[in-house]
């Protein structure tokens, strides 16, 4: 756009500097005090640099933290792809009627906000130990779900409560990619005589890996950093990392403030790490999806 | 044969949706022994705490969706009009709040702008209002700015600032006047969805010590039966309001999209 009035140096300066309250305010809320946390993992009380920090982490309380976290996101993410892919699979090719879709992608929105606390309330109302469907299985069918190993309160309570977030988050993501499945693909396979599970195997599902495998690293990212539906759910025994570091920023519970810098940096470089495949599989899986 | 599996799936499917659904409507609705009621929901409205706490968090949500919409409209603008090789990196930024989960910002926060640090915001409580609040909006930042960035790609921003200007219109007019009522759709579907969230945050009011309603839906949950359930009634009520009104919004922004 041609700009009459402004010379070239004056302009230079005056577009930069229409971006300077955003900056400033990404700066001092978002980047600084995420430094402050990465560069506080590397430093002692007294603000030397170490290494000790990280080292710290080598207890077994804290790697058992990040254990049980990595278990349950990964569980969560896997299973989560599973049905959610599954549920979107079967409303866009199983020739359900349009409006179930809608219907779907609509309680998607919906069930992939509802996290948080008011989530752990409505399964501790359903699958809890008075629970809906805890008495119903027990007077009508005499199942005892406590008897037979079953606690909401316990890691697999976890996955099946943050099933409840996780399969329509990938509902969500999936479905633009099924979309982007060309019905011409199917139909050459078909005339050179491929079965659908053929079809499946050697055609839609290596075209959807990338998009697949990406998602799954969103759904583990998004499970890693949830905290308030296990604290609600568990209070703060339950040790995974969010947690943890919920206790050590209450209170010192690690001994050594430092530590928890260190704690938080796991959790920022797993997230990344997790973050970065997504954007990475995203860019490569739009090649074939667009 | 494919729609059988199809419907299969499908309700299987939904049937772990709704049990939980159903589960809590229930639980909520069994105070009192006689039969069901809306006890527990006359207790939570009628506590003190509910109202004070709900009112809080409605009061930090409608603070953080006018200061989100000051500080993102003009920037997405700005960066189509004149920076676009900007966009990138703003877009990356704007991702972050996703990617470093809000325990770890709100962490941040506590180290960085404690009582002995040179902006000691956690001092007073307003100055901790103030912080949740400038949380609120990091955390709806990837929300916000998408929304009103699609908003801006379907108005021809260039042309209307250019007819602005040459008509006489100052930056704040161009602003105020032309560019947010052309993304107000847009932005509010933004808006809503910061609400929804905004509404049941737990962590970030928690560590900073703020009466907001996450908290107390946790403690309440901690020590109570049957209010819980009716709270997250409520909450899940809130949450298909906002998703209802953005739907709304989009079907109003596709109408005048058609019209051009």
């Amino acid at each position: 756009m041609p700009e009459p009035t402004a010379g070239p140096l004056s302009r230079l300066n005056l577009n930069w500097l229409g971006l300077l309250p955003f900056a400033l305010f990404a700066l001092l809320f978002l980047i600084l005090p995420t430094m402050k946390i990465v560069v506080g993992a590397f430093q002692t009380p007294d603000g030397s640099f170490t290494l000790e920090n990280i080292y710290g982490l080598n207890t077994d309380s804290i790697l058992s933290a990040y254990v049980v976290s990595i278990q349950l996101s990964l569980i969560t993410a896997a299973l989560g792809c599973l049905v959610g892919f599954a549920m979107a699979a079967a409303v866009i090719f199983g020739k359900l009627p349009t409006k179930v879709r809608g219907g779907l992608m609509t309680f998607s929105g919906v069930a992939s906000n509802f996290a948080g606390v008011p989530l752990a309330f409505a399964f501790l109302a359903t699958l809890g130990p008075v629970g809906l469907v805890t008495i119903w299985l027990r007077t009508e069918f005499g199942i005892n779900l406590r008897a037979m190993g079953f606690n909401l309160l316990s890691f697999w309570g976890l996955v099946v409560v943050y099933l409840f977030f996780q399969i329509p988050l990938m509902i969500l993501m999936i479905a633009p990619a099924l979309d982007g499945l060309k019905r011409e693909w199917r139909e050459a396979a078909e005339i050179l005589g491929a079965t659908t599970a053929q079809y499946w195997r050697m055609v839609a599902l290596p075209i959807l890996f990338p998009a697949l495998l990406g998602t799954f690293a969103l759904l583990f990212a998004n499970s890693f950093g949830a905290i308030a539906t296990a604290f609600a759910l568990t209070g703060p025994q339950l040790n995974i990392v969010p947690i943890k570091l919920y206790a050590q920023i209450r209170g010192d519970v690690l001994g050594n403030p430092h530590l928890g810098y260190a704690l938080a940096f796991g959790m920022i470089v797993i997230t990344a790490l997790a973050n970065g495949l997504y954007i990475w599989l995203r860019v490569r899986s739009e090649r074939w999806l667009k | 044969m494919t729609r059988f599996f199809a419907w299969g799936t499908l309700l299987f499917g939904c049937t772990f949706f709704a049990l939980p659904l159903i589960g809590m409507t229930e639980f909520s609705m069994r105070m009192l022994r006689e039969g069901y009621s809306f006890e527990a929901y006359r207790v939570v409205l009628m506590d003190e705490r509910f109202q004070q706490t709900f009112s809080y968090s409605v009061l930090m949500a409608l603070a953080t969706i006018i200061f989100g919409i000051i500080l993102v409209v003009p920037t997405a603008y700005w960066v189509r009009l004149r920076l676009p090789a900007a966009r990138p990196w703003i877009e990356f930024i704007t991702l972050l709040p996703l990617v470093i989960p809000a325990i770890v910002i709100v962490f941040g926060y506590i180290r960085l702008y404690n009582t002995s640090s040179w902006l000691p915001l956690t001092g007073s409580s307003t100055g901790t209002n103030l912080l949740l609040m400038f949380g609120y909006v990091t955390l709806s930042l990837p929300y916000m700015y998408r929304a009103v960035d699609t908003g801006l790609r379907t108005i021809d921003v260039a042309t209307l600032t250019e007819a602005a200007l040459s008509l006489g219109a100052g930056w704040m007019t161009i602003l105020t006047r032309v560019i947010l009522p052309n993304v107000l759709i847009a932005v509010l579907s933004g808006a809503f969805l910061t609400f929804a969230i905004v509404i049941g945050e737990f962590t970030m009011a928690a560590l900073l010590d703020r009466p907001a309603f996450g908290p107390f839906m946790q403690l309440l949950g901690a020590n109570r039966a049957y209010e819980p359930a009716a709270l997250a009634v409520i909450a899940f009520g809130i949450t298909w309001a906002c998703m209802a009104l953005i739907q709304l919004a989009t079907r109003f922004s596709k109408h005048t999209q058609a019209q051009r």
